[in-house]
């Protein structure tokens, strides 16, 4: 515990994806979900390319596939959905082994299916390759509210902070003999966690005093000089470009 | 005329703190009256037992609290809500729980972080950034987080966050507490090599007699004894008044 330098979803590696500013990714995973969602859902091939058009970033990125497979399972759930649709959707229908399957919910659910993994997919690949500090500063540098990603920065920094603390309340209950079971015995749990809410509301007026005391006014400073190049804009986008391409086919061919 | 050049020949006191009051919200009246004054350069120790009001007077020294009646000045700015913005650059407070200091990502934007409110920027931001980590021995660590700093670097660090402010005195709060000795000896040597104007709060007596030539003690809300740190931690019957002690073994 007490590594908060790596979350599960991201892969550090030296690729041209990984050395790409923040923001760039932002808005290219952004306008690359747009692209997706714009396709119209009958353009089966459209779909095709676009995996194609992943696994070429992976490979840009040295991403193993499988790696982002195993990540993209949390997408499950929302598929139950899907799976849903062609029994409960509307007729006509069609049979298929034995089962009365309605065709506007078989489209439905291939829409939602492909589109959502897309989308889940094109995620994993933003986070593999931006630590979490850096799609924070993507979103200040994209002028998103400063108070928001304050709120954020503090949380990154403080959740560990915080589990720490849980976790060495517990111990001290489970040194007590504490050994919850049962409902009924979850008490000493509940007003812990009490406690350490009113722990955590004590540590954030300690941390606003201390950074009162070192001149802040409510809005964070600038701290990096980096600069966001042209270039780097260009090679960002270039995937997009080829996404938007792939959504005007398939509006031609659908 | 000679006394207006008097003035500007002999620098102000780093702080000057007048017959200062002030009672919490609650009613319950935490200084009754306190009178402090420290030149520049110099190492002052502010001793007393918990609830003396120690924490209160330094919160004071910044302006973070206001005073009921009395002033605070800091190289003759007196503390005020006009004033309170320049005044924050010149205390330097380091907290106790540097957990509670350090807030940034990585040690250098924490560094950074006071400087940049004080419109420092570019270059001679990151100037500031490497003499400050340079001064505690932690260029080394610019980029890491926070979290994954020993106690003592962490305290090293917070200390870093102040001094990037350049500031005209620094307040140590309980600087030697969660240390293990080398990291305690070691931050004593980086304090001792400042050479700044410091105000140490501190139960840690024999701390305060390495680091600080005086001493001020503060019980219930008031400066009971002012001198020399070693004459005052030998006053044995003025220490057990105030509920202090040396620990176990040492003698003055």
């Amino acid at each position: 515990m007490g590594a908060g330098h790596v979350h599960p979803l991201h892969l550090p590696r030296e690729s041209v994806v990984h050395r790409l500013p923040p923001q760039v990714k932002i808005v290219a995973a952004f306008l690359g979900v747009i692209c997706v969602v714009a396709t119209p859902r009958e353009a089966f091939p459209v779909f095709g390319g676009y995996v194609l058009l992943l696994l070429a970033v992976w490979a840009a990125a040295r991403i193993p596939v499988g790696w982002i497979l195993r990540r993209s399972v949390i997408e499950l759930p929302f598929v139950v959905l899907a799976v849903l649709l062609p029994f409960t959707g509307p007729d006509p229908r069609i049979d298929w082994l034995g089962l009365s399957l309605s065709e506007p919910g078989l489209l439905g659910a291939w829409n939602i299916l492909v589109k959502g993994t897309l989308g889940v997919l094109t995620s994993l690949t933003l986070a593999a390759t931006t630590p979490m500090r850096d799609l924070l500063v993507g979103l200040q540098r994209l002028r998103a509210p400063a108070l928001v990603t304050t709120i954020a920065t503090l949380m990154l920094r403080y959740l560990d902070v915080i589990s720490g603390e849980a976790r060495r309340m517990r111990l001290a209950r489970i040194s007590r003999g504490h050994d919850p079971r049962f409902l009924w015995q979850a008490g000493a749990t509940a007003r812990g966690i009490g406690a350490l809410f009113l722990r955590s509301y004590e540590r954030g007026e300690r941390v606003h005093l201390a950074m009162l005391s070192r001149g802040w006014t409510g809005a964070m400073p600038v701290l990096t000089a980096d600069t966001t190049t042209r270039a780097d804009w260009v090679r960002g986008l270039a995937p997009v470009a080829v996404a938007a391409v792939l959504a005007g086919t398939g509006w031609v061919i659908a | 005329m000679t006394l207006q050049q008097d003035v500007h020949v002999i620098a102000p006191p780093s702080l000057l703190v007048r017959d200062l009051l002030f009672a919490y919200p609650d009613g319950h009246q935490a200084l009754h009256g306190v009178d402090l004054r420290i030149e520049p350069g110099e190492r002052v120790a502010l001793l007393g037992p918990n609830g003396a009001g120690k924490t209160t007077l330094v919160l004071h020294l910044n302006g973070i609290l206001a005073p009921g009646a009395g002033t605070v000045e800091i190289a003759g700015l007196s503390v005020s809500r006009t004033t309170v913005q320049e005044i924050r650059r010149r205390v330097g407070i380091v907290f106790q729980d540097p957990d509670d200091q350090l807030f940034m990502p990585t040690v250098r934007e924490d560094v950074a972080f006071g400087p940049a409110n004080f419109g420092v920027s570019g270059d001679a931001l990151a100037a500031r950034v490497a003499e400050a980590l340079a001064a505690v021995g932690m260029e080394d660590q610019a980029d890491r987080s926070p979290l994954h700093l020993s106690g003592g670097q962490r305290r090293r660090v917070a200390l870093a966050t102040v001094l990037a402010c350049d500031p005209e005195i620094l307040v140590l709060d309980e600087p030697s507490s969660n240390l293990d000795p080398v990291a305690r000896r070691e931050l004593a040597e980086v304090l001792l090599g400042l050479g700044r104007t410091m105000l140490m709060v501190t139960h840690d007596l024999p701390y305060a007699l390495q680091l600080c030539p005086r001493s001020v003690i503060l019980d219930d809300g008031i400066v009971v004894a002012d001198g020399p740190t070693r004459e005052l931690l030998a006053d044995g019957e003025l220490l057990a008044r105030h509920r202090l002690e040396l620990p176990y073994g040492f003698h003055l």
